[in-house]
């Protein structure tokens, strides 16, 4: 399919694509046995500018946007999604500075995670607070010079290896939501500590863990936007995120078809590759399809974003819901494809199924993410537009 | 400054029944896997030590491919030396062309060279060059361990075991592939060597003698291809510096290497 990249896109597809066959692809199945955080491998990538792609030229990055980091988070994907989400989420956790953040915070983060010296995450989970975002209990307490933060975060992408952190806590418990703001925290700031690792289902190369706050002072210079402003942040923020989920989901489902297309025409039983069978035909025509299909609308969603439209919410979250529940679809067929040997570890597919089923459920799970689609509709209904 | 060359992306050659020499064309060319080692070394040692890498490739036209692609992975430049007077080189010619570049170039401290290519597999070029520049060389570098003061400390492979060997700068080495893993090469990079522009000198600007470089300053004719076997006769000799000298020069004659007295 012709998507129209331009000579930059083209040249940062074929380089991800090649870290992720050149570097990932030996060790993807040790980093997932033994849940090993790919240290190698963010550092092939900072060398290679790939952190570069999603900051802009003043603070060295490229000045790239929604688009290219789902060209390189797509390829990485296709390959090791476990890998791809540790590279996203040092992104994810940058776009609140990107958005917000006041010149001095930039020049001082920004450089350092554009060259990929420094790793970032973003932390608004906790026990309590799932999909319902609004029961956090974390607390940043005003005090002289700065916040005391108070508090634990919860299945944190990157916790524990990322260096700069943004988490949201509330500076006005009284007023819920609106009183939530969020902060830059750095690794190693006294009261800041991490708690258990957790061992994961799928994308297990990534390190997911808990962050907890005991009387962690931050300087007030770290508050990002305004007090008040931690949800606003949040919104935003998972509005531009989303469509590398989608990206993320898109590369998962492809690495699954060209697997499966590849073992097909080589299974030989009854005689024949099981690959000339109507049966196994039409499920691999069905997932050709809808991969294609998903990356057409993660592409035009960021697309969009790039092009500056002001609310693309309801955008976001179709490219993110559809493509993840296509790599689910994909992924399990695959893995019916292969058959026995789908199922053993010995071959790359099952893990595949595992790390496709997370993108179901981060950033906004697919059950909420479609009521929010529904609410929009209803809204323009309302507008009559 | 690093030379390199660029060579057949495949084991599957072939060879011209006329000249005996590779086929290369219709193939894929990449560079020396070899050579890769030496870029890499090469900017690793500009990184700690301050510098500029530059790269030099003596081929036909298409050979500036190979030198972009060292660009993208951190050469600061790059020459190519591209003459249809080049063509048909044997190790000897072009040692000859690339010393009269890097002596045009005046300024060097160090040259890496790959051990040696994958299509000619000789490993002559390095050594001769550092004989026709007139400075000291080592081979098969697998660490270069500091740089100092006019001074680099290497240690090479030998056959059982390693050497550390302290040389004075300028020098030629050829490096092994355990030396390094190279980069890949990074978005930057890639910017640059789409940009770059990649100066060609020709046996006029290199004031080549004609005689001296391609098929005419070649010593060599290939006569025949085939894999040698692989002997290994490493000796240690025991003794003093004197004996062992003087041992060295009786086996030397004994066979053959050396006569007289």
């Amino acid at each position: 399919m012709e998507y129209f990249l331009n000579e930059q896109q083209k040249t940062l597809k074929s380089l991800a694509r090649r870290i992720a066959e050149e570097r990932i692809l030996p060790v993807r199945a040790e980093l997932d046995e033994r849940e090993e955080f790919p240290w190698g491998i963010m550092k092939d990538l900072a060398e290679a500018d790939i952190f570069r792609i999603f900051i802009p030229e003043e603070y060295e990055g490229l000045g790239g946007g929604c688009f290219e980091l789902c060209l390189a988070v797509e390829e990485l994907s296709r390959v090791c999604s476990g890998v791809a989400v540790s590279y996203a989420a040092s992104a994810l956790g940058s776009f609140p500075l990107l958005e917000y953040g006041t010149e001095e915070q930039k020049q001082k983060y920004l450089p350092d995670i554009a060259s990929g010296k420094r790793l970032a995450a973003f932390a608004l989970t906790e026990p309590t607070a799932g999909s319902d975002a609004s029961a956090i209990k974390t607390t940043a307490e005003r005090v002289k010079g700065g916040y005391v933060i108070n508090g634990t975060k919860q299945f944190i992408t990157n916790g524990g290896e990322a260096e700069i952190y943004t988490v949201i806590a509330l500076t006005d418990k009284a007023r819920g939501a609106r009183g939530a703001s969020a902060f830059l925290v750095e690794k190693d700031t006294p009261g800041f500590s991490f708690g258990k690792k957790e061992k994961k289902m799928g994308i297990r190369a990534s390190s997911t863990r808990e962050l907890v706050f005991r009387n962690c002072l931050v300087p007030e210079e770290n508050l990002i936007g305004k007090e008040g402003m931690g949800f606003i942040v949040t919104l935003k923020l998972l509005d531009r995120s989303r469509p590398g989920i989608g990206a993320q989901a898109v590369g998962l489902a492809q690495g699954a078809l060209e697997a499966a297309v590849d073992y097909a025409r080589k299974r030989i039983q009854f005689g024949h590759p099981i690959i000339s069978l109507p049966v196994v035909q039409n499920m691999l025509a069905d997932m050709a399809i809808n991969v294609e299909a998903s990356r057409a609308l993660t592409y035009a969603v960021a697309r969009t974003i790039d092009s500056g439209a002001k609310n693309f919410t309801e955008e976001a979250a179709m490219a993110k819901v559809f493509a993840s529940d296509i790599a689910m679809k994909v992924t399990t067929d695959a893995v019916q494809i292969f058959g026995g040997v789908g199922y053993m570890r010995d071959y790359p597919i099952e893990k595949m199924m595992r790390d496709a089923k997370i993108t179901q459920i981060y950033e906004g799970s697919n059950e909420v993410l479609r009521s929010t689609i529904a609410f929009e509709l209803r809204k323009r209904k309302a507008r009559r537009e | 400054m690093v030379c390199l060359k660029q060579v057949p992306g495949t084991p599957k050659v072939n060879i011209d029944p006329q000249t005996n020499t590779l086929v290369r064309q219709g193939i894929k060319n990449i560079v020396n896997p070899f050579d890769t080692y030496a870029l890499e070394e090469g900017v690793r040692i500009k990184e700690r030590y301050g510098g500029k890498v530059t790269a030099i490739s003596m081929g036909p036209p298409q050979a500036e491919e190979a030198l972009r692609e060292v660009i993208s992975t951190g050469a600061d430049e790059a020459i190519l030396l591209s003459d249809s007077a080049f063509a048909g080189a044997d190790t000897l010619a072009t040692s000859h062309t690339l010393a009269r570049a890097i002596n045009k170039l005046k300024q060097y401290d160090i040259i890496i060279c790959g051990r040696q290519t994958t299509d000619g597999d000789t490993g002559q070029v390095g050594p001769e060059l550092a004989e026709m520049l007139g400075i000291p060389f080592v081979a098969y570098v697998s660490k270069i361990e500091e740089i100092d003061n006019g001074y680099m400390r290497v240690k090479r492979m030998v056959e059982d075991g390693h050497e550390v060997i302290e040389t004075p700068l300028p020098t030629v080495i050829t490096v092994v592939k355990e030396i390094n893993v190279p980069r890949l090469p990074s978005l930057r990079g890639l910017a640059r060597a789409r940009s770059a522009v990649i100066p060609i000198w020709t046996a006029q600007e290199l004031g080549a003698d004609k005689n001296m470089v391609g098929l005419s300053g070649s010593a060599t004719r290939v006569i025949r291809v085939f894999f040698p076997q692989r002997v290994h006769h490493g000796e240690i000799l025991q003794g003093d510096l004197e004996g062992q000298a003087n041992s060295l020069i009786d086996k030397l004659r004994e066979a053959k290497i050396i006569s007289g007295s």
